[in-house]
């Protein structure tokens, strides 16, 4: 929508997303701030921008965390609507921006944004979310998520012929490593005792994790619960 | 929060200058509520054992790091990774017989979920973390968290806990079902306290001169950002402005720390960045990090302490390098170069070959002859291959090597 003197204000976003009622993004901004953690993420704004000279982010994409601060702080809820479908996945979650001179907490707004957005199902996370699939089903049946299995020569060809030479030589250089709970383990970072495994998988039943994997989803959710299920039914 | 009454004293507090007074502190020590909630008997308050070692905090606050009888939340960033991280970490208590327990009963902190997908939330997060320390205390033993992220996500879910009476009794619900406590530790304590406390015994054992060394430190953003006021600092270390782990065990090894003006900012590791969007990762860490580094003081070694620091300036520094960058500088954690100094074996123990970006020069600088533990190691692996030989064990990892360059 072009801006005219007659839609101008200058305190809050223009409506960039018609096609989403305003009560969508009304309700996507309740959310956040009705979180129990957003009274300690954000003070109000003194506009100083010490958070973006120590943003990571902000030096590489079109990014600020003190936009995302202020937009809270306004309660701007078109702005923020641009923010939770697209900007928040840009975070580092380095929380650089802990540097605030008002203690405010701009990636701790972010990382609340991003459990709304996910919470929400929105179109925009599911795409983001697409190529991550593997990550949660690891960290959420394995109990932890980095394998050395998941370093292929050809996903992480930008890490150099290092990758091929590993990839040849892992099982066996997993074999040598001292430490007893990681030796040999190729699939997981250690062995994680199949009780635990259990533990873990009640955990995520029981506090509502698998609901949020069904809104981002589906077919993993169907994949992890099933075999979740049957694994706490053999008990 | 303190008042803010003049202009000086709001200038001060923009220019972060860290007052060591936990009365004066901006932040809230949830210690106090952790006693009230034990004497209410909501929670069960694990004490750190002793032997314990005092050190201060950001403000001041005395944080007690126990030297032994520890449970270890392993890194998956690390032992699937970098494993030479989490062998030196064992390797350095073996050799100061330190007792310690290797858990297969614990899992990640699912800040994975957490910091990059959001797939999560506070109660799943607080179970998981809770799950993790009533096992250390069903054990005996105290937590010992290897990960930079789980310590800082570990310190905020406490907080979390502390202040939302909702929140615990989820999490107890939980418990319930799972058949174990609810247990805060008395301390969230990181490894690299650890080491920090225990740099004179390593240095006491120092079997390999580092005085010709020169190493740039980058602190872990989700060490010392993270619940800033619980991180370790010292007069001593940049006048106490800066946080002191990792710089105080180099030091105590005779290391020349090299200061660079963009220490700071973060490797550039970004949870989702590392894994989806990778041309962010390696541009900041070879533009920011490394290259900074590499210009202004031309580093022999960059050391930090947590798991996707190493991963990321170690393994961004390939595509800078195709891009003619000045890169070049090998990484590795603390625990690695105390367990180096103090005669782990360059592959058996600090896994060199986990690491991408060459270390042979490092090693050559040291006089260290790299080519004679590889073909060490290779009889290793070809017994390995052959069957005869199920694994590297501890029975050949302990043994410390005599360099004989000290
Ligand atoms: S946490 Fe996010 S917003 Fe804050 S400094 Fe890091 S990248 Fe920027
Ligand atoms: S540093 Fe804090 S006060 Fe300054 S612009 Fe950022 S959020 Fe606002």
């Amino acid at each position: 929508m072009p801006t005219t003197l007659e839609n101008w204000n200058p305190g809050k976003a223009e409506n960039r997303h018609p096609e989403v009622a305003y009560e969508v993004k009304e309700r996507l901004f309740l959310e956040t701030k009705n979180d129990p953690r957003y009274h300690e993420f954000l003070y109000g704004c003194y506009e100083c921008g010490i958070c973006v000279s120590a943003c990571p982010t902000a030096r590489f994409y079109d990014y600020s965390p003190k936009v995302i601060a202020q937009a809270m702080a306004r309660e701007d809820v078109e702005r923020i609507y641009d923010i939770i479908s697209e900007d928040i996945w840009n975070c580092a979650q380095c929380f650089s921006c802990v540097r605030c001179p008002r203690q405010n907490n701009p990636g701790g707004l972010v990382t609340i944004l991003r459990e709304v957005a996910v919470k929400s199902g929105l179109q925009e996370t599911k795409d983001v979310l697409q190529g991550y699939s593997r990550v949660i089903y690891k960290v959420m049946l394995k109990g932890n998520q980095v394998s050395p299995d998941m370093l292929q020569p050809d996903l992480f060809a930008d890490w150099g012929p290092w990758v091929q030479n590993f990839s040849a030589n892992m099982p066996i250089w997993k074999k040598a490593i001292p430490v007893d709970s990681i030796r040999g383990v190729t699939d997981a970072a250690w062995k994680v005792d199949r009780k635990t495994l259990l533990e873990l998988y009640t955990i995520w039943f029981e506090t509502g994790s698998m609901e949020i994997i069904k809104e981002v989803d589906e077919g993993l959710y169907d994949l992890l619960s099933d075999i979740m299920q049957e694994e706490l039914e053999e008990g | 929060m303190t008042e803010l009454t003049t202009v000086e004293e709001i200038l001060e507090r923009k220019s972060h200058s860290v007052r060591r007074d936990p009365k004066l502190a901006h932040t809230h020590d949830m210690h106090e509520s952790l006693l009230e909630l034990e004497a209410k008997g909501e929670i069960i308050l694990q004490r750190v054992p002793e032997p314990f070692v005092e050190v201060t905090t950001k403000y001041g606050r005395l944080k007690k790091i126990p030297v032994e009888h520890t449970w270890h939340h392993k890194s998956c960033g690390q032992c699937g990774h970098i494993p030479g991280y989490t062998s030196s970490i064992f390797w350095l208590h073996r050799q100061l017989g330190l007792d310690y327990v290797d858990p297969t009963d614990q899992t990640s902190c699912t800040g994975w979920n957490y910091y990059a997908s959001a797939t999560s939330n506070m109660a799943a997060q607080a179970s998981v973390m809770s799950r993790n320390f009533a096992t250390a205390y069903e054990t005996g033993y105290f937590p010992l968290i290897h990960c930079g992220t789980s310590f800082g996500h570990y310190k905020e879910v406490r907080e979390q806990l502390v202040q939302d009476k909702e929140l615990r009794d989820e999490v107890r619900r939980v418990m319930d079902k799972l058949g174990k406590p609810l247990v805060i530790p008395e301390e969230i304590v990181h490894y690299s306290e650890w080491v920090h406390i225990m740099r004179g015994k390593f240095a006491e054992r120092q079997v390999v001169d580092l005085s010709g060394i020169t190493a740039t430190v980058h602190p872990a953003c989700h060490y010392y950002k993270v619940v800033a006021e619980d991180a370790i600092y010292d007069p001593d270390i940049y006048g106490g402005q800066r946080m002191a782990t990792v710089t105080t065990m180099l030091k105590a090894l005779g290391i020349n720390v090299a200061d660079y003006s963009t220490w700071f900012d973060c490797c550039g590791f970004g949870f989702r960045h590392i894994l989806v969007e990778r041309d962010f990762t390696r541009s900041f860490a070879v533009q920011r990090k490394i290259e900074v580094m590499k210009n202004e003081v031309n580093p022999d070694l960059v050391v930090t302490h947590d798991t996707g620091c190493v991963t990321t300036l170690d393994k961004s520094q390939f595509s800078g390098k195709a891009h003619g960058r000045n890169v070049g500088i090998p990484v590795l954690s603390d625990a690695q170069v105390a367990a180096l100094a103090m005669g782990a074996h360059p592959f058996r123990v600090v896994q060199f070959h986990w690491h991408s970006t060459d270390w042979r020069p490092f090693l050559e600088k040291l006089g260290i002859d790299w080519q004679k533990y590889w073909d060490e190691f290779q009889v290793d692996l070809d017994a390995i291959r052959a069957g005869t030989k199920s694994g590297v064990t501890w029975a050949d990892a302990d043994q410390p090597v005599v360099y004989g360059n000290k």
